[in-house]
């Protein structure tokens, strides 16, 4: 790791103006996809602004939504009465991330601002089209991951909550990594009052929405409605781990289990 | 160089680190803390698992000024007065270690999982052990261990 300044302010003004005043620094949530960057010499900060001290961590449920604080980590949203009453497929997700250790430290906040593409929570997020709360506005998950490790984040805004409209029937499969446990692809699934929606995470370079599915699922919602579907390995990640044909091929599996989960 | 201070296995710690210091460095370099283990380095392998604030947490992914002010356990915080901690007497009895390097990690990862979880069944054991890797055992006496430990520790509870 190079040396770098570090700085745990108490407040999100304080955090906006340590940002401000120093030329290239990274805001640090719970550190378990940063660290591993900065100890690999992928990034090269000049200061860390430890988010850890701000009070953002918190469940709400309240008109049919659950508002979860940015600094909520894996482990809470995972164990969580409320969550697992309202968004099952939610906690599932969150209690399938990293391992037991990753999940004491890692944060939501952090994951969707990394938009890792192969991270599980955009996936939830674009999935049941999550509203973005930053210091600045709200943004729509259908307008924030842009890219691979891409975000609509400007410059030192910083994600303070995420509201997810809770779905008539959801669930999550991913087909994890078995050394890392990220997703080779997971795909969420979401039957909402407005439609439905199929997140894809892990097989390209950023999250993606499964039209062609969400189509077929609307018109029947049951896992052979998507089992015919053969998605394009165009524009997948191909790697050591698996080719573009395998992940594609993956997409349609994990999308027609995570539809029996939903419905089961 | 800043200066941290936390508690560790009960007793005020404190020195000078680099802010790049990760809180597994800080504790076996600085506190001489050396049954914390190093493994991969890279948050998959656990055997520098540590418990902060009373949870299970790998410190090689956490920096050591991260960890101001927090209650900070390791292997050696666990035996009281000479006499071993259950999961590590169960360790023991069972031999759940031929090597011995992912021991530590293994042992409070077991301690963190049989605190949270009431009811541990050998599935469950399996999968909160993911995080943690032995290359030696095969992991069968690692989780009759850990099931073992969580049985007796219920039992003196009740």
């Amino acid at each position: 790791m190079y040396q770098f300044q570090y700085f745990r302010p108490k407040s999100l003004d304080e955090a906006r103006k340590l940002y401000e005043n120093n030329g290239d620094a990274k805001f640090l949530a719970g550190g378990q996809t940063l660290i591993p960057t900065l100890k690999q010499r992928l990034a090269q900060p000049t200061a860390l602004i430890d988010l850890g001290g701000i009070a953002m961590s918190g469940i709400k449920v309240a008109g049919g939504v659950v508002t979860i604080g940015a600094g909520t980590k894996h482990f809470d949203v995972a164990t969580s009465a409320d969550v697992k009453g309202t968004i099952p497929a939610l906690a599932h997700l969150a209690g399938h991330i990293g391992d037991p250790a990753v999940r004491h430290m890692g944060t939501l906040g952090g994951s969707i601002a990394n938009n890792d593409p192969a991270a599980d929570y955009p996936a939830a997020a674009l999935g049941l089209g999550a509203t973005i709360k930053t210091t600045s506005r709200s943004i729509n998950a259908d307008d924030f991951f842009t890219g691979m490790f891409e975000t609509a984040l400007e410059e030192g805004e910083i994600v303070t909550e995420v509201s997810f409209p809770v779905p008539e029937k959801a669930a999550y499969m991913k087909f994890p990594n078995p050394a890392s446990r990220y997703a080779m692809v997971g795909v969420f699934v979401a039957k909402t009052k407005t439609g439905v929606r199929v997140a894809v995470t892990g097989a390209a370079s950023s999250v993606f929405r499964e039209s062609a599915m969400e189509a077929a699922l609307a018109k029947s919602f049951t896992p052979d409605a998507v089992a015919g579907i053969k998605v394009s390995p165009a524009n997948m990640n191909g790697d050591l781990h698996g080719t573009a044909e395998y992940r594609a091929h993956l997409v349609t599996v994990m999308a027609k289990r995570a539809v029996a989960a939903a419905i089961a | 160089m800043p200066s941290v201070a936390m508690t560790v296995n009960g007793k005020a710690a404190s020195g000078e680190v680099e802010t790049r210091t990760l809180l597994v460095h800080f504790l076996r370099e600085n506190l001489r803390l050396t049954g914390t283990h190093v493994g991969c380095d890279t948050s998959q392998c656990g055997a520098c698992v540590v418990h902060v604030n009373g949870k299970a947490v790998k410190s090689c992914t956490m920096l050591a000024v991260q960890a101001e002010g927090a209650q900070v356990t390791t292997i050696e915080g666990l035996a009281k007065d000479g006499t071993l901690h259950p999961v590590q007497a169960a360790f023991k009895e069972h031999h759940g270690l031929q090597c011995g390097f992912c021991t530590p990690g293994m042992i409070m990862t077991a301690v963190d999982m049989i605190r949270r979880i009431p009811n541990l069944d050998e599935k469950t054991i399996r999968s909160e052990l993911e995080g943690n890797l032995c290359r030696c055992t095969g992991y069968q006496n690692i989780v009759k261990a850990i099931d073992a430990a969580s049985k007796e520790m219920k039992g003196a509870h009740a």
